[in-house]
């Protein structure tokens, strides 16, 4: 039975193997050496300039922005969603207290499950030409629609510069809160029911019950999912793209941009080199934050 | 409603601590109700009104944005099919999807089983090679990726093969090659996992009664691995339609390559494009042709997608 084995497994890995190298090895580590040079795509090879790139990119003021921005995404995008999606968890999962030591969920709360994550499904993108429509500044917004029926003023989230990027922050919130309702869901279903009992025995409340009890509890998952959010901090492209109000350079004036809307503009300009730097820098920020999260958030787990 | 009648006051009494835990209970009940409740709006409303929005007219969607349109106005949706491509763009993604999504599950289980059930030299180091790739984002590759399906010699002459000059970019199948790839990481990780958990005794069972290499892997392995193979399966197929990035970088826009466009491109050009700012309605249209497949498999089977795609993130 041994006759066979290599040329089988050889068989089986070629393929996935050679596509995989073209496709995503070598143009991964060719960025790298692209950063490094001055090149617009033509038959001209491209000309080595060291790290020129970098530094046009440390003193570029848009750059700076960008990265404030994925800084303001890192820290709101987390703790708002983590923040609903928790709650929702906890209400549809241990919120209808207990019959006969079984934790329940409230009443429906299986229809809001299904509910909640059902943006998932829906392409990102399409999501933001949607909420695009939502938030049109006339009439013909929903948003407008609704509040100018009750006597207000418009409002036009899009367009000015304080409200634009949380805007856009709230369709991935939208989005991704469903997501998070399940994910803490299925960690909840893992905790055994006597520590509930225990803990109501002791005459805890609901409100204590979910601070002294699941919390502590859905720590791994908590953190699992800081890392998830973290990284789709670091990825607005699409959002932006279409929801921004200048034909989705990150506008109004560079108010939404990131680092994947410079990368796209610097690409569709030529600026090759300066393209690749972008990339690489959003790579380094993306590695250092996950590190970073895994280490600093360390902690004994829980055994139960 | 809350009339202090719902407890029985013969008999003994209920004290009048729980009385009040009673009451908060129920008070708690009713605002847990309250946020569920809304949360679960803001979900269905702006989806619902896009489709509303979809049968109105002009003077619907300007004067009375949150009405019900008067008439099903189906020339809308014919025009977001028509002359907006949507319907061209919704078969370019179907076509592209369902070819890639099934390489991506052929090639992933082929070399995930390898790796799991085969040792050899460098099958750690392949391994690996291939999970390291969970760490990379695609922008870091997108500018070389453009070139690597232009220029490479393989695909040039590919390219050629199939009448595009270009070699394979701006085509469906350099498209469909990035998609793989691309998915195979995540593919390989998950399923090396499956298979490592499928019990030895069936597949030497088979081995003993004669059976090859393929056959155990087509005929047993395969087949015991369904669980996994549905969940990753979903995950890259939602992944991958809903994939915006790599068609806009590798599909760009031109007399040529326009029509070969996919869904997520067409939706985020029309909603930009001159000639549609006047025609919201088609624009409605258009956006709820491209929401509802989604809503309607995900209705048909939302117990397997929620498992999918929480695949990677529960264990």
């Amino acid at each position: 039975m041994r006759h066979g084995r290599y040329p089988f497994i050889a068989s089986f890995l070629a393929l996935p193997v050679v596509l995989y190298l073209i496709l995503v090895i070598y143009p991964t580590l060719r960025t790298f050496y692209l950063s490094m040079t001055l090149w617009r795509g033509f038959d001209v090879a491209p000309v080595w300039v060291g790290w020129d790139n970098y530094t046009t990119l440390f003193d570029d003021d848009r750059f700076w922005k960008a990265i404030t921005h994925h800084a303001q995404l890192l820290v709101a995008l987390p703790l708002v969603t983590i923040a609903i999606a928790l709650f929702f968890a906890f209400l549809l999962n241990v919120g209808g207290g207990s019959s006969g030591g079984i934790r329940r969920g409230v009443w429906g709360s299986k229809f809001y499950r299904v509910v909640f994550f059902l943006p998932q499904v829906l392409a990102i993108v399409i999501v933001g030409v949607m909420f695009q429509t939502v938030y049109r500044s006339d009439n013909t917004g929903l948003i407008n629609g609704i509040i100018t029926a009750f006597g207000m003023d418009h409002i036009a989230v899009l367009v000015n510069r304080h409200t634009a990027l949380w805007a856009i922050m709230f369709v991935a919130v939208w989005q991704a809160v469903g997501f998070y309702v399940v994910l803490f869901s299925a960690a909840m279903a893992n905790i055994p029911a006597e520590i509930y009992e225990a803990a109501e025995l002791d005459g805890a409340t609901r409100i204590s019950l979910f601070f002294r009890v699941t919390l502590p509890l859905l720590w791994d998952t908590l953190q699992v999912a800081w890392v998830y959010l973290g990284i789709a901090a670091f990825d607005f492209f699409a959002l932006v793209n279409v929801l921004a109000q200048d034909g989705g350079y990150g506008g109004p004036d560079g108010a939404t941009t990131n680092l994947g809307v410079e990368l796209y503009y610097a690409f569709s300009k030529s600026k090759l080199g300066y393209a690749s730097a972008i990339g690489v820098v959003l790579f380094f920020l993306t590695l250092t934050f996950a590190a970073l999260t895994l280490r600093v958030t360390r902690r004994d787990t829980v055994e139960y | 409603m809350s009339t202090p009648t719902t407890h029985p006051t013969t008999g003994t009494h209920p004290t009048l601590p729980t009385m009040r835990a009673r009451r908060d209970i129920r008070l708690l009940a009713g605002l847990s109700h309250l946020a569920l409740a809304f949360w679960a709006l803001i979900i269905i409303g702006p989806i619902l009104w896009v489709f509303l929005s979809s049968f109105k007219s002009p003077e619907e969607i300007f004067s009375s944005p949150w009405t019900l349109p008067a008439e099903l106005r189906w020339d809308n949706w014919a025009r977001a099919w028509n002359t907006a491509h949507i319907g061209r763009y919704m078969l370019n993604s179907v076509k592209v999807v369902a070819i890639s999504t099934f390489a991506t599950m052929l090639l992933g289980s082929m070399a995930a089983y390898v790796l799991a059930r085969y040792r050899f030299l460098g099958n750690r180091a392949i391994y690996y090679l291939f999970v390291s790739g969970l760490a990379f984002p695609i922008f870091l590759a997108l500018v070389p990726l453009f070139f690597v399906l232009r220029d490479f010699p393989l695909f040039q002459a590919w390219g050629t093969l199939i009448g595009s000059d270009t070699g394979l970019l701006g085509t469906h199948t350099g498209l469909i090659l990035a998609y793989i790839a691309w998915s195979l990481p995540f593919t390989i990780f998950f399923l090396s996992a499956f298979f490592k958990t499928l019990p030895t005794s069936i597949a030497e069972a088979a081995l003993i009664d004669g059976a090859g290499h393929y056959k155990l892997f087509f005929r047993v392995m395969l087949p015991m691995a369904k669980p996994g193979l549905i969940s990753v399966g979903i995950f890259n197929l939602i992944g991958q339609w809903a994939q915006y990035l790599l068609p806009l970088y590798l599909i760009p826009g031109g007399e040529d390559t326009e029509s070969r466009w996919v869904l997520t491109q067409g939706i985020a050009s029309i909603s930009t494009a001159a000639g549609f700012k006047s025609d919201w309605e088609a624009l409605f249209a258009a956006i709820t042709i491209a929401i509802l497949p989604m809503i309607i498999i995900y209705a048909l089977m939302q117990r397997q997608i929620q498992a999918g795609l929480t695949a990677g993130a529960i264990k």
